[in-house]
């Protein structure tokens, strides 16, 4: 618990199939209709069942950045839970645990050990997921909590399933929270309540919502961890929205058929994370050349090659800088929170519309696979859509110019059935009509006339994407730099170098093609030390950097063990620069997931 | 936002004529290739179907023949190579009231884009993928392709290849294509009537085509095909008997069918799904969601 302000963390561990995910969407769902904020990670991994899963679920009385760096409560599954998180419980937190299959471990001072002894209290009920029925009784007890709030959502849970179950899961959970109020000391404080209920969502949620929000209407997909909720999200709302949405052989497939949708005239969306990403690039290279207007998502996961399936990195950004051979345009952007990445869709759909090009999202397991809350009043479901330069008029006479040299570089784009535009798209470099000149007619003048013509639609275009902003005081003894999902840690980083007396400020980097260099090298320029924060071995934002600007750092710190940031792991980073001890961090990662 | 709201400028009558589907360019095959005979024969199909050309879209990959869409005078898109079924299926699934034929050759489609012929097929969707199969690699200057004979001596294979071909028709049929018929470029007349039922069929349509390539495959010339090529119609087989048809479509020696193999009816993807019940094609119906769309998802997340 911060000073004065409600903060607070709770962790359950187990094995995959032990339900990990149902007490935790309930207490979540608790939380939001209270109108309080989460943020959630869960830690897992590419198994369905067995293994080790940690679900921390941080919830404050306002915006929660990140999963924080500490838990206030602790429940566990199983005996692994026990032996890997017990020792990270300070004074006053609380461990929950099933008395007849898990022997405690031995706690700090001050912890609360809170054994339930599931058998006796369920009339050995042997349904393995009863044990988290009564936690939830319990946790509710802990927490303060009318029993009533609990018994509310957990009919709305399970009332789909009878209501023999809603009641056999209400019984469960009563005797927990009754016999937590006779044996467990509650924590010292009342849940507070937000002014009005919250939403909740994820990542990927989020990027798929800003796709329908932004007009997609061709959304295609093969399923790679950890990109697979947006096409989930996808085929759930597909029909009621008029999206079609097609589950293709593999992402070769998957961004061509999404390329013809929106030559045809859809906006067409797909997403995927590196792998999927590496089989796309030809594609990619295709849009840029045919001048289609596509978006694609690399949802990035640790690699390289199959690396750490269901584990977070920075690491692609080289990939998507790199995406297909040749010289083209294309966008490149990393949304910096699940809001962002909402936002950030239709915004990318308007541009790649204006410029013909394809665009590319980066976001990673931290913000696709999290899940927050979200005040619904800051969802625009409805925003601004501009096609570009579409022609939606036949004409009776055959003129047209597909790839039309004006100066702007945009030429005006008509899609296949409109009488009077008939022309063909080539991968081959072509003249203005269409036809190639890669083959019989190659002619070295036209072709720099088309590559020219293409680069013009960049000219000035960061001019018209808002910069990035410095954030927190205009001069500091330390500048952290980041890009994409690291925004939130970053920030409490700095929030927390400043409740230690350091002036800390943030400089947060979202658009990464185009990039705002001049502007970046203008704020840098006002600053002391300069600290570039990464989750990624190589330090690949700070090398993109370096080679648009010229700029360099004092130092980095970089984090390449699969799992994201803690707020602390950065502001140790920091002091340990300050003292002069070293240039380059790289946190311990304490949490064993 | 802005959307289509006519296709035609005005409605008159019209008249087509083989002219009409000239593309801008003249074809750069090589004097005596296969293609010409494929070229002229859809240009003649289309005309008699009464397709405009505004009305169709090809789709190609990359190789000789896949240079067609330059040389036929509708929409066009030549994409990457292999990759001509997939940019398809996104283009009919976005408008599907377009006239859309691929067109490609036994690299193209048996080889690197073999995966996405297995699931188009599959799928069933409603296009005509024309296949100038010349059993050679053309455009890299003869090498061995998925559809050359055991043995056949190439560069790539100067000592005679050692595997086996793939066969198009019975790998269409086993894939759940609904229309497979092959043709040969030597017979135009014959391969323009099978090019009008594939474009009318409703569903994955295939016809593999022998259209051979005189520089690089000398083994597999027209005065191979002509003495041994019987027509299937001549035959009476039965375009319903799959078994028949796979039979049939094994025969390599000295006969060698072509005609329509097999023809059934199955409902094509765009048929099959719900979000073009009614509307029109999704690529031209308004963008965003509406007040009510936005609210009811809202509420499902609280």
């Amino acid at each position: 618990m911060g000073s004065g302000k409600f903060d607070f963390a709770l962790g359950i561990g187990g094995a995959a199939g032990q339900g990990i995910a149902t007490p935790g969407d309930i207490l979540a769902r608790i939380f939001v209709r209270r109108g309080l904020h989460l943020n959630t990670y869960n830690a897992y991994q590419s198994i369905i069942r067995g293994g080790h899963i940690f679900l921390t679920v941080r919830v404050a009385d306002r915006k929660v950045l990140n999963h924080g760096d500490k838990l206030d409560l602790l429940l566990c599954l199983n005996q692994d839970t026990m032996t890997r998180h017990l020792r990270l419980l300070g004074a006053g937190a609380r461990a929950i645990f099933n008395s007849d299959t898990i022997e405690p471990g031995q706690a700090a001072e001050g912890v609360h050990l809170c054994p339930m002894p599931v058998a006796q209290l369920t009339n050995n009920n042997r349904n393995s997921l009863v044990q988290n029925t009564v936690a939830l009784g319990v946790m509710t007890s802990m927490l303060g909590l009318d029993f009533k709030i609990l018994e509310t959502i957990l009919t709305l849970q399970f009332q789909r399933k009878g209501q023999s179950l809603v009641d056999e899961n209400v019984g469960v959970a009563r005797t927990g929270f009754d016999y937590a109020e006779k044996n467990f000391e509650p924590f010292p404080f009342a849940l507070p309540t937000g002014p009005k209920p919250l939403a909740v969502w994820s990542g990927n949620e989020a990027l798929a919502m800003g796709g329908a929000a932004a007009g997609v209407k061709f959304y295609c997909a093969y399923p790679m961890s950890p990109s697979t909720g947006v096409l989930h999200w996808m085929a759930q709302n597909a029909r009621e929205l008029g999206i079609m949405v097609r589950q293709v052989e593999d992402e070769i497939g998957v961004a061509n058929m999404a390329i013809g949708a929106a030559h045809a005239g859809c906006r067409a969306m797909c997403a995927t994370s590196g792998g999927g990403f590496a089989l796309m690039t030809e594609a990619i290279g295709m849009a840029g050349m045919m001048e289609v207007p596509v978006v694609f998502i690399n949802v990035q996961r640790a690699g390289p090659s199959t690396g750490v399936p269901t584990k977070t990195e920075q690491g692609d950004l080289w990939q998507a800088l790199g995406a297909s051979q040749g010289d083209f345009e294309r966008f490149i952007v990393a949304p910096r929170d699940a809001l962002d990445a909402f936002n950030t869709i239709p915004e990318l759909f308007n541009l790649a519309d204006k410029c013909q090009c394809p665009g590319i999202v980066i976001s990673d397991l931290l913000i696709s696979e999290g899940r927050y809350s979200v005040e619904p009043d800051e969802i625009n479901m409805r925003p601004t859509i501009n096609r570009g330069d579409l022609i939606t008029d036949p004409s009776p006479s055959n003129g047209y110019l597909r790839y039309k040299d004006t100066e702007s570089g945009i030429s005006p784009r008509a899609t296949p059935g409109l009488e009077g535009h008939v022309h063909v798209a080539a991968t081959d470099e072509h003249d203005e009509d269409g036809v190639l000149i890669s083959d019989e007619f190659t002619n070295p003048h036209k072709r720099r006339k088309m590559v020219e013509k293409r680069a013009r639609k960049f000219k000035g275009i960061a001019e018209q994407i808002a910069p990035p902003q410095l954030e927190g005081p205009e001069t500091a003894e330390i500048t952290l730099i980041g890009w994409g999902s690291t925004y939130g840690v970053i920030s409490e980083a700095a929030e927390q170098l400043r409740e230690l007396g350091v002036t800390a400020n943030h400089l947060h980097i979202k658009w990464l093609v185009p990039l705002h260099g001049q502007h970046i090298v203008d704020v840098l320029s006002r600053s002391k030390k300069t600290i570039i924060v990464e989750n990624n071995y190589s330090g690949q934002f700070f090398r993109y950097l370096r080679s648009e600007t010229g700029l360099s750092v004092t130092g980095h710190i970089r984090k390449y063990d699969g799992e994201p940031f803690m707020p602390h792991h950065i502001v140790n980073g920091v002091l340990e620069h300050l003292a002069g001890k070293t240039a380059h961090y790289v946190p311990y990662q304490e949490i064993m997931v | 936002m802005s959307t289509v709201s006519k296709l035609v400028a005005e409605d008159r009558p019209y008249e087509l004529k083989s002219k009409d589907f000239k593309g801008k360019v003249e074809p750069d095959w090589c004097p005596g290739c296969g293609d010409f005979g494929v070229l002229n024969s859809l240009q003649k199909a289309c005309v008699e179907l009464g397709r405009r050309p505004h009305e169709i879209l090809t789709v190609s990959g990359i190789g000789c023949s896949s240079n067609f869409p330059g040389f036929f005078n509708a929409y066009g898109m030549h994409t990457l190579h292999g990759r001509a079924l997939a940019v398809a299926t996104g283009a009919k699934m976005a408008n599907h009231e377009l006239t859309v034929i691929v067109t490609g050759g036994d690299g193209d489609g048996y080889g690197i884009g073999g995966n996405h012929f297995t699931h188009t097929a599959r799928r069933n969707v409603d296009l005509t993928y024309l296949v100038m199969n010349n059993q050679i690699y053309g455009l890299t200057t003869g090498q061995v392709s998925p559809t050359s004979c055991s043995g056949m001596k190439t560069k790539s294979t100067p000592f005679g290849s050692v595997e086996l071909p793939i066969n198009p028709i019975t790998a269409a049929i086993m894939n759940g294509a609904t229309f497979v018929a092959r043709g040969f470029s030597g017979d135009p007349k014959h391969l323009t009537e099978l090019m009008k039922k594939a474009i009318l069929h409703k569903g994955f349509s295939l016809i593999d085509i022998f259209s051979p390539c005189v520089t690089f495959n000398h083994d597999n010339d027209y005065t191979f095909f002509r003495p041994r090529i019987k027509k299937l119609e001549d035959e009476g087989h039965d375009s319903g008997d799959w078994k028949a048809a796979c039979e049939k479509a094994m025969a390599w020696g000295d006969t060698i069918y072509i005609g329509l193999f097999l023809q059934k009816e199955r409902r094509s993807l765009d048929q099959l799904e719900p979000v073009l019940d009614e509307g029109g094609p999704i690529c031209r119906r308004p963008l965003g969601l509406s007040s009510e769309q936005a609210q009811r998802i809202i509420k499902r997340m609280m």
